[in-house]
């Protein structure tokens, strides 16, 4: 069910599917599973942890690795378009990351290339891979996913891993979802559209004070400063919601911190160490989920 | 058929095409997506909620002089799914086509996001539309997700 397969959207993925996914990321061990296989990373925006995680699970499977982050050094920069770069990547590799400042991007990849293509995020609308590692984290820290009181806190509107997040999480079922962001950055109309067609309780609040005490997973997001279209509009809204250790210390017992990353000045530092703080433990369960993706689409097992 | 009623508010047309059927106030948005601005040199005639026995009422767009292409014809059921295009020549009806809106839309309309891929010049992507509810039309783009109402459609067509 996963060979083969593209990965653009977290929404494409069934629960039984992602399930088991999480069972083989769990029982992965590095190995020469994919010795022979090439995986082409293009990057046409920056990254850290998702281009290197998958580099990082490609190498531990045996496998090698081509690409480019930015688009000063390839072609593109020589005007080549999108469709081009991907028909080359298609002949060279195996399966095919890109990340890609404009919505679509991926899809319009995966129609171009007959290889698999992994969306590694496109413009403000998914990013199904880090809600893969965000569920996966969830599962392994408070042993189940469904019926959990979740918040997601920070840039809503603009926010793919947030966005990508909040389908996941709907998909398993929680208890209630709150949305705390400032009014601007609240949910984009369609998906504001999907939860309320999928029935989850939610609410949509600026209370993070009350929502702290609410919850056992608070997932926070960085501004994506970058995605603005209006620069005005980012200093308006710029540290409008912040993590304290205050704040941290309020929330229950067993509850977790989870954050996409890169954070900023979103969670205080003095958070890091706080007992409740897993994004760190969750960046590194990109490895072993990403390793057992590829390991799916590319062997089927 | 249109007017059946004692008298007609509007005469017939010797030669061009009569849009019936279109739901009540839309027919001003059918001359906005026919791109027809009043400068043009045919005589048009619009006539609004007037009895249908179809539905309840109807309004109904005559163009004398001009005969609608498949594009156009396509067109018009954007703002209105059910309607019906005679072609007249010589007083009489001589063709009949009922429009058709399909489940998704290829390449008729642009997506309103900026940063979409579809919005790319030089790519090989026609802007792909699932269409979520037929009247008023509201589209979801394949692409990005983003919804376009009539009313954007609308301004893309009448500028």
């Amino acid at each position: 069910m996963f060979k083969g397969r593209d990965v653009l959207s977290i929404l494409d993925f069934s629960v039984s599917e992602l399930e088991h996914l999480f069972r083989r990321a769990s029982a992965i061990r590095p190995g020469n599973g994919l010795r022979g296989k090439i995986l082409a990373t293009a990057f046409f925006e920056p990254s850290t942890r998702t281009r290197l995680s998958f580099e990082t699970a490609m190498l531990k499977l045996g496998g090698s690795v081509i690409g480019f982050g930015g688009e000063e050094a390839t072609s593109l920069a020589k005007g080549e378009n999108l469709a081009d770069t991907v028909r080359m990547l298609d002949a060279y590799a195996d399966a095919i990351v890109i990340r890609h400042p404009l919505e679509g991007a991926a899809k319009l990849a995966a129609e171009v290339a007959e290889v698999p293509v992994i969306n590694g995020g496109d413009g403000k609308q998914h990013h199904p891979t880090q809600a893969m590692v965000d569920l996966y984290t969830i599962r392994k820290e408070m042993g189940k996913i469904k019926g959990l009181r979740v918040a997601l806190v920070g840039d809503l509107r603009y926010g793919r891993a947030a966005t990508s997040f909040l389908y996941g999480i709907c998909k398993f079922g929680v208890e209630k979802l709150f949305l705390v962001s400032p009014p601007s950055l609240k949910p984009r109309e369609e998906v504001l559209e999907f939860l309320r067609s999928s029935g989850v309780e939610h609410e949509l609040t600026e209370d993070l004070g009350r929502v702290v005490e609410e919850v056992e997973v608070m997932y926070v997001t960085r501004i994506q400063k970058e995605r603005f279209p209006d620069p005005s509009e980012f200093e308006k809204v710029k540290g409008s919601y912040k993590i304290t250790v205050e704040l941290a210390e309020k929330m229950n017992k067993g509850a977790i911190i989870l954050h996409p990353l890169p954070k900023v000045d979103e969670i205080e530092l003095g958070v890091d160490k706080n007992e409740h703080a897993r994004y760190f433990q969750q960046a590194a369960y990109a490895v072993p989920v990403r390793m057992a993706l590829l390991s799916l689409i590319l062997k089927g097992r | 058929m249109e007017e059946k009623s004692k008298e007609l508010v509007v005469r017939k047309i010797e030669r061009g095409t009569v849009i019936d059927h279109i739901p009540v106030g839309q027919a001003l948005n059918v001359i906005k997506l026919l791109g027809i601005k009043g400068g043009e040199g045919y005589t048009v005639a619009v006539v609004m909620n007037v009895d249908s026995r179809k539905h309840g009422k109807k309004d109904i767009v005559k163009v004398e002089g001009k005969e609608l292409s498949e594009a156009e014809v396509n067109r018009i059921a954007l703002v209105a799914p059910e309607a019906t295009i005679n072609l007249i020549q010589d007083f009489e009806v001589v063709k009949k086509t009922t429009v058709r809106l399909p489940e998704r839309l290829q390449g008729m309309v642009r997506c309103t996001n900026p940063s979409c891929i579809t919005n790319k010049p030089r790519e090989p992507v026609t802007p792909t539309f699932r269409v979520l509810s037929r009247s008023p039309l509201l589209l979801l783009c394949e692409y990005c997700g983003t919804r376009v109402s009539q009313e954007d459609v609308i301004k893309q067509y009448a500028g």
